[in-house]
């Protein structure tokens, strides 16, 4: 099928379906776009979702519309929420609270002189790091670019690690065997067996990632070990993105045929 | 054929899937749901809490991982409700103030309407910082929320009256869709201050947060199926609520369309894999220059 046939199927595909809701709309069937404002949202919405789908059969203009305009009103959120979120409150509203109240928004009017400081500090450094746009003086950009590394480093430094080394490692130093009054021979098997595989599989995948000998022989094979549990891990977690992505699909197919076309009771 | 099949148009496969999700959803399949250790102790940990205890509840996601975790958000709610629990609402993430307010009106404004703002939950909102937001609230909420999410002042509000910091929280409930998020929760909010913490995420999180549990994390529920699981605890032990009417828990409904393009899914790759074993025989040689 060539380029023209293709984008005549996309077109004649999405077309055929706004045919058919506005034949069912006439209906009454389901809402017209025309009945609120919230109809009409719901046939946007469902417009922009069937131009995203129809990627799936070939780029087309409808994808395309709706990849740029998603875009863009990502960008001007997050624009707005940077302005009216951090710029306002936290900077302008410490320098100049009353003009802040008086014209932008509600803030403390009572700011402590350490608070008003921080402020200038951060505007000065936040004037700094816009200076990479300067045709001289780049350089400069990396002075703020410093103090935002050596705050994360500061800050992440020693929660990650207390949260993910040293309170990740006593939990991974277990009895090897489970005891249980009840069970045969006084072992909880299913335990012992998630506690060895707990276990030797930590030490499997810790020593795939010891370098400085080399893998040959016993550390080979433990070595290769370490492949499996590794493998077996990226496996669980393909699994579990197929489901968070099979779940999306559901979530907008309910759209389409609950919310929207109203084919599909609640 | 074994060649052919090899070769099918992936758009084949995408028009199976899609049929697998709607043939379900238009016949109401659904499926009977089992808990795991992880979901049954977020359950356990809120049945066991006294009522009127705080619970704080960070809604850190936004619309695009909605289908996954709005229904766990609303079971958390519905299970906090039904047990006369405090509610503590705020999020590091702008598009989780919406959520929330989805949240309260949809279960706390149909379900519970003797919840009252200011007395029985309260809606702090968003603040911008991500994980900074946590370390300032582990000792003082008010450094940051001067006012709740309508702007009215922190103090005139009477169930912030007797909370301070993150410590007089008995829990944190946290939905996660990303960064910041229940890792953050844990790093510093729950390992800082002992306080419990929980939390459902989105299944491509879930793998990463399992390691947290059960030492740093009471319990987690990750991706849709976990959330049927915890719905499906909520009707089981208040079936004098939902017996009979489960309309409204969203997660079971979807688990149907959910099983069954899994198993398209596991269909396809069976059949893939049969086929290439196959031809590799007749053409082993085509496909070892393929592979070169």
């Amino acid at each position: 099928m060539n380029e023209q046939n293709r984008r005549f199927l996309v077109v004649g595909a999405v077309g055929l379906v706004v045919v058919f809701a506005l034949v069912w709309s006439a209906l009454g069937q389901m809402e017209g776009f025309w009945v609120s404002g919230s109809a009409l949202g719901a046939w946007f919405a469902a417009f922009l979702t069937l131009s995203i789908l129809s990627f799936l059969y070939d780029d087309n203009p409808f994808y395309r519309f709706a990849e740029s305009l998603f875009i863009g009103v990502s960008a001007g959120y997050w624009m707005v929420q940077g302005i009216w979120q951090q710029l306002v409150p936290n900077m302008l509203g410490r320098l100049a609270p009353d003009f802040v109240n008086e014209h932008l928004a509600q803030v403390p009017l009572e700011v402590e002189g350490i608070d008003k400081s921080m402020a200038l500090v951060q505007l000065v450094l936040g004037c700094l790091l816009l200076w990479r746009l300067a045709p001289k003086g780049t350089w400069i950009a990396r002075w703020p670019l410093a103090v935002i590394v050596g705050w994360a480093a500061g800050t992440n430094l020693t929660r990650y690690l207390v949260s993910d080394f040293t309170k990740q490692v006593s939990p991974a130093l277990i009895p090897l065997v489970e005891p249980s009054q009840t069970a045969f021979l006084g072992i909880d098997w299913i335990g012992t067996l998630t506690a060895l595989v707990t276990v030797f599989g930590l030490l499997a995948a810790l020593i795939y990632f010891f370098f400085s000998v080399e893998h040959k022989g016993f550390l080979g094979q433990v070595s290769r070990g370490g492949i499996w549990i590794l493998m077996i891990t990226f496996g669980a977690a393909f699994g579990y993105t197929v489901m968070g992505r099979i779940a999306l699909l559901v979530g907008r197919m309910e759209f389409l045929f609950v919310d929207w076309l109203q084919l599909i009771g609640p | 054929m074994m060649e052919r099949l090899q070769t099918i148009d992936r758009r084949w496969i995408f028009l199976f899937i899609m049929l697998a999700v709607v043939i379900p959803l238009a016949f109401d399949l659904t499926i009977d749901e089992v808990a795991t250790p992880e979901v049954q102790a977020i359950y356990d940990r809120i049945e066991e809490l006294p009522p009127g205890s705080n619970v704080l509840l960070p809604f850190d996601y936004g619309p695009e991982s909605e289908p996954e975790l709005q229904p766990m958000a609303d079971s958390y709610v519905r299970h906090l409700g039904r047990r006369k629990q405090k509610l503590f609402f705020m999020c590091l993430w702008p598009t989780g103030q919406a959520q929330t307010l989805k949240t309260v009106n949809q279960v706390l404004g149909r379900e519970f309407p003797d919840y009252s703002y200011g007395r029985d939950y309260v809606m702090l909102g968003f603040r911008p910082g991500g994980q900074g937001v946590i370390q300032v609230v582990v000792t003082d909420f008010r450094t940051l929320y001067q006012s709740d999410v309508e702007g009215t002042p922190i103090d005139e509000i009477p169930m912030m009256r007797n909370v301070k910091g993150l410590k007089d929280m008995d829990l944190i409930l946290n939905i996660s869709g990303g960064f910041p998020g229940l890792k953050e929760w844990i790093q510093f909010g729950g390992d800082r201050t002992g306080v419990p913490v929980a939390g459902g995420v989105t299944a491509v999180q879930a793998p990463l947060l399992y390691p947290y549990y059960p030492g740093q994390l009471s319990g987690i529920m990750g991706g849709l199926k976990a959330a049927a699981e915890y719905e499906s605890l909520l009707i089981d032990g208040y079936s004098e609520a939902y017996g009979t009417d489960t309309e409204q828990f969203a997660a079971i409904r979807r688990m149907g369309p959910q099983t069954l393009a899994h198993l398209v899914i596991i269909l396809f790759l069976v059949v893939g894999n049969i086929a290439y074993f196959a031809s590799r025989g007749s053409s082993g040689e085509r496909l070892k220059s393929l592979e070169k």
